[in-house]
């Protein structure tokens, strides 16, 4: 730890100053905050594509019931942005290097996590089960919206998709943080907060676009 | 660790994160509303776009500690990321453009042959 030896100031002096850490963070965090934000432009890109294909179609489904279908998905925006709270939790634990509340609050995390993923699978069977399929629609949806853009599963489970592969890929990170959490530096489970909360961040603009953009105001008739 | 007094210092009491944490909970539950009323869809775009980007703001500058980071960092960041995603939006002018080179179905047809080349 020859680095720790230097002095302080001179490391993290301003880069006009010719500091060797001007942004005062680990390579490893700023690591993380640059994968973020290419991360950022992949889901802007995606949300983009879909608004341009939705924009584009003369009509677009918008089969979501408030209820059971935008109360389910707000059950799992709660469940995700309390793993944000726990997260949090998590590690102003371990800035206190208090290692069992580490493994507490990371273990509520990966709780709420897991809870968000399979409440998404169940919705996503549901929808599977109905007959949506990237480029075609369920026959129920095309009688009721004749001109609808089949791209509507294309979208839906590219933009989701990715969005639950990357609250898994968490999962597992979360997972060897709590449990090397004595091995590594407070900084490490810093980032992986890091990480958490980006995925929270990029559900709070894919709830609001996919779920609360398609809500299906027609009563249904049975 | 004390000449590290300043970079390791952790900004944010639990406090503040539960409040943080309460003001997502309660854009979010607005946002739902919105949902559950009815409103014209340009609206409801704008609108939630714009609540979901304070809800962004709040995570990254509280949950995501970025408002206790140096200024350069932040800096270094957001601008080049809004810059890029303000840049994306270029391609709207085209999307609306090609909708009008739609051929218009007649209303009066059954939607069978609507989707007749989508195989189901």
């Amino acid at each position: 730890m020859s680095t720790e030896a230097a002095s302080a100031d001179q490391l993290t002096a301003t880069e006009w100053s010719g500091g060797a850490l001007p942004y005062r963070v680990g390579h490893r965090k700023l690591g993380m905050w640059l994968f973020i934000v290419s991360d950022a432009l992949t889901f802007s890109a995606l949300l983009i594509g879909y608004s341009y294909v939705r924009a584009t179609s003369e009509q677009w489904p918008t089969p979501f019931p408030f209820y059971p279908s935008i109360v389910f998905s707000s059950v799992m925006t709660l469940c995700l942005l309390s793993s944000s709270l726990t997260m949090v939790m998590g590690v102003s634990a371990s800035a206190r290097r208090d290692y069992k509340a580490i493994r507490k609050w990371i273990g509520l995390t990966i709780l709420f996590g897991a809870a968000f993923v399979v409440l998404h699978l169940i919705e996503w069977k549901h929808l599977i089960d109905e007959g949506l399929r990237p480029f075609s629609l369920p026959a129920e949806w095309v009688t009721r919206w004749p001109q609808a853009s089949p791209l509507f599963g294309a979208s839906f489970f590219a933009i989701t998709g990715l969005h639950m592969f990357h609250v898994f890929t968490g999962l597992i990170y979360l997972a060897i943080i709590a449990a090397r959490a004595k091995k590594l530096k407070h900084e490490d489970v810093e980032i992986s907060g890091l990480y958490w909360h980006f995925v929270d961040l990029v559900w709070m603009f894919v709830f609001p676009m996919i779920y609360l953009l398609s809500v299906d105001f027609t009563p249904v008739v049975h | 660790m004390a000449t590290h007094a300043e970079g390791e210092h952790f900004a944010g009491s639990n406090k503040l994160f539960i409040s943080v944490w309460i003001w997502l909970l309660l854009i979010t539950g607005l946002e739902v509303f919105l949902g559950y009323i009815h409103l014209d869809l340009r609206l409801m775009l704008t609108i939630l776009i714009g609540l979901s980007v304070i809800k962004a703001a709040l995570i990254v500058a509280y949950f995501m500690h970025l408002r206790f980071e140096r200024l350069s960092l932040v800096l270094t960041l957001v601008p080049m990321l809004v810059v890029c995603i303000c840049l994306l939006l270029v391609f709207f002018p085209d999307s609306f453009r090609n909708r009008n080179l739609h051929y218009r179905f007649e209303t009066d047809k059954p939607p069978a042959t609507v989707s007749g080349d989508e195989g189901e």
